[in-house]
């Protein structure tokens, strides 16, 4: 273990200055609320808020270790030792489950401010955390935490509009964006926003840059390999991906459907409402899925490439050292390995000594028809059977080919969540495995 | 009060702004329709088109920052020379010699917003459904813009030519020599075979084409250099006029009908 004393020392000032700006923050809500009717118990509970992060910023301020608010040793120890690919994916699923579920309780201001505090509380107590703090506060990785909580904010404006809407619409009310549909000048009240918007990024950056020097590291060589050695952070989550594809799939071909399926998603989506303003329940079909690549599978995924991959590309909990002697246990198995020798108790089927391509080819195809079949069966047979039970509405509006090519991204899609479970659950490694063609999937 | 009205009375002046001060009615129209940079955006608008808690302002912002990594991006080009032999130093230099020390930190954090704020910009088109038609293919413009801008950020990574430089470019571009049948490492390269002779190899397949060589190195860097201060940007550049076009064109910002 780490002694945290001279760690806490350097960071005094930071969190001393972090929860200042959180009780500056409730002071000001607190006082905004005051004004307002009826507000008055919500007034007072930010001001105690707000004074018990004064508390918090006198005891930071202090560097000791004693008095530094953090998170006790044994808890992080046992978040270490909880976290894992595994729980890491099911906890972040299992939370966007429920703040979609529950939406209209989470839009309320109150409910989101209070959420808003546990989390930024939470990251201060983390922050006391030597290992936690070195990597979140590499310079490259600040723009990630930034990133969290403008989608978190982005996502509560957009929700609380839409859960709106969606009460009208229900009522026969057009939405919202309706009622402001009287046409006022650009000059000046779009050129005006418009300006204080680029005043206030330019402070925003300049503080930044100021605050934050940019990383420069050792002069480039070739010979040195830094572990881990990780791409830029917007690449993360394809990195990640690596961990259960090969790179000719991971990095070439998935990335490829994103852009294509991204630039195919106007034409797949036939739904003519929720065109021009915030809703969920007219659209929740294409919400979900959009919603489901954005947050499980790019942006989650890059926060775990960044914040919980170390050396090796290991997984390391938040508040774990990373070494790199840490070894994790590799013992995955191809599906024709499963299949023949496992399951069959037989040898690999093996072309004879001298064999003609066809023959070998035709070796290969029967060692990999399990996994073939499987392919097969998911890429081939899934798509009709899909088109005449739960899709059938879809296939009829939408035609063959619109459908085929919907229904096709969308279970290349599924495959990386589908991998992953195989991997968690049976070790699978690949499920074909031609290293004769570079092919592995 | 006074000199203003002499400099706003001045030949000089109104042969530059060729409107009187919009003060009134019908001058903020006049503004609009007589202003190169304004005529970009129409002379009214629906009051919900403009409401920040609909558009957030984040194609506005990503825009913005797009001009200042453009500003900021010059600036840098004054003092770094793309080669093995000074463009570390030259990143030390500006950091340590050079007066408004900031520069690097403006481009770079201008960087990582860039792509955040893209990300939200297309995330809040998403949510209010503005993809749909009529503006089906300003999406599609969109998407090559978001491309490009992750391609802009990934380019300009190399340049400081320190350890986090090369390796994340070369983490990122060892992908491409997976690439199916056009990467030697990728699956079916066996398959461009002419005479028993491999056409793919590690000198000629798609990874080696986009670093100019085998592994990153002095030609990459000159090749990234380009790619990051001319060829990107103009693409960019160009593809944001027909984004903005296209707004206008397929009937402004996206509303209820
Ligand atoms: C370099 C990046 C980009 C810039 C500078 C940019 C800029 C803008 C601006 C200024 C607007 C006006 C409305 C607003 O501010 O929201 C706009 C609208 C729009 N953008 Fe972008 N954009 C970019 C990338 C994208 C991307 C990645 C997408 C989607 C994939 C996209 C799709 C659209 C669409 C469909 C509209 C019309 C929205 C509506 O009418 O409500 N743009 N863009």
């Amino acid at each position: 273990m780490h002694s945290n004393g001279l760690f806490l020392k350097d960071v005094a000032g930071f969190l001393g200055s972090y929860y200042t700006g959180l009780a500056v923050m409730n002071a000001v809500a607190a006082l905004i609320l005051w004004r307002k009717k009826g507000q008055f118990g919500w007034a007072v509970t930010w001001a105690v808020f707000a004074g018990a992060m004064m508390i918090l910023a006198s005891l930071a301020l202090s560097g000791s270790e004693s008095l530094v608010p953090g998170l006790p040793l044994a808890a992080r120890n046992l978040v270490n030792k909880l976290s894992g690919p595994v729980l890491y994916t099911l906890g972040t699923t299992a939370l966007f489950t429920i703040l979609f579920v529950f939406r209209k309780f989470f839009v309320q201001p109150m409910a989101a401010w209070m959420v808003f505090n546990l989390a930024l509380v939470l990251m201060g107590l983390s922050m006391a955390d030597a290992n936690f703090a070195s990597i979140v506060m590499k310079p490259d990785n600040v723009p990630i935490v930034g990133l969290v909580f403008l989608l978190a904010f982005f996502t509560w404006v957009a929700t609380k509009q839409a859960v709106v809407n969606d009460e009208r619409i229900k009522q026969g009310l057009p939405p919202m964006e309706k009622l402001d549909d009287e046409k006022v000048l650009v000059w000046p009240d779009l050129v005006y926003t418009e300006l204080i918007c680029m005043v206030a990024v330019s402070a925003f950056l300049l503080v930044w840059a100021i605050f934050l020097p940019a990383p420069l590291e050792e002069p480039a060589s070739s010979v040195k390999t830094p572990n881990p050695s990780k791409a830029p952070w917007y690449f993360l989550g394809l990195q990640e991906m690596l961990v259960y594809f090969d790179p000719w799939y991971a990095g070439v071909v998935l990335p490829s459907l994103v852009v294509f399926g991204l630039m195919a998603m106007p034409y797949l989506d036939f739904n003519k409402k929720g065109n021009g303003y915030y809703s969920i329940e007219e659209r929740k079909f294409s919400y979900l899925v959009y919603q489901f690549g954005f947050f499980e599978l790019w942006i989650t995924l890059i926060i775990l490439g960044t914040f919980l991959r170390g050396p090796n590309w290991n997984f390391y909990g938040p508040f774990e050292y990373w070494t790199p002697y840490k070894v994790e246990v590799l013992n995955n198995v191809d599906l024709p390995q499963m299949f023949w020798v496992n399951l069959l108790d037989r040898p690999l089927p093996r072309a004879p000594q001298g064999a003609g391509t066809l023959v070998q080819i035709g070796t290969i195809l029967l060692r990999e028809a399990p996994g073939l079949a499987l392919l097969g069966a998911y890429l081939v047979l899934l798509p009709p059977l899909l088109a005449v039970t739960v899709f059938r509405g879809f296939y009829a509006r939408m035609g063959f080919i619109r459908y085929m090519i919907m229904a096709n991204l969308m279970l290349l899609m599924l495959s990386l969540p589908l991998k992953m479970i195989l991997r968690w659950t049976l070790n699978l490694k690949y499920l074909v495995s031609i290293p004769e063609f570079s092919l592995n999937f | 009060m006074a000199i203003g009205e002499t400099i706003r009375n001045s030949q000089i002046w109104k042969s530059i702004f060729r409107h009187p001060m919009p003060l009134d009615r019908r001058n903020r129209i006049v503004v609009m329709l007589t202003n190169f940079f304004l005529h970009l955006h129409p002379v009214s608008i629906k009051k919900q088109g403009i409401a920040l808690s609909f558009t957030w302002c984040m194609g506005g912002v990503t825009f913005f920052l797009f001009l200042v990594e453009t500003v900021t991006g010059v600036l840098l080009m004054f003092y770094y020379r793309p080669t093995l032999e000074w463009a570390y130093n030259d990143i030390l230099a500006l950091r340590d010699v050079t007066s408004l020390g900031i520069l690097r930190e403006l481009h770079r954090w201008g960087a990582h917003a860039m792509v955040i704020t893209t990300w939200l910009h297309m995330y809040r088109v998403f949510l209010t459904g503005s993809y749909k038609p009529p503006r089906e293919f300003n999406w599609v413009i969109g998407v090559i813009l978001l491309l490009l801008t992750l391609l802009l950020s990934f380019t300009g990574y190399l340049l400081p030519w320190d350890q986090l430089a090369i390796w994340a470019i070369t983490v990122g571009s060892n992908m491409a020599r997976a690439t199916p049948i056009l990467g030697y490492e990728g699956p079916g390269q066996q398959l461009l075979t002419i005479g028993g002779i491999d056409m793919i190899t590690d000198g000629s397949d798609a990874r080696f084409g986009l670093l100019g060589a085998r592994f990153v190195g002095e030609e990459t860097l000159n090749r990234f250099y380009v790619l990051h201060c001319i060829a990107i940007p103009l693409a960019t550049a160009l593809l944001l006029a027909i984004h903005f076009w296209r707004v206008r064109k397929d009937g402004g910002i996206s509303g209820p009908l």
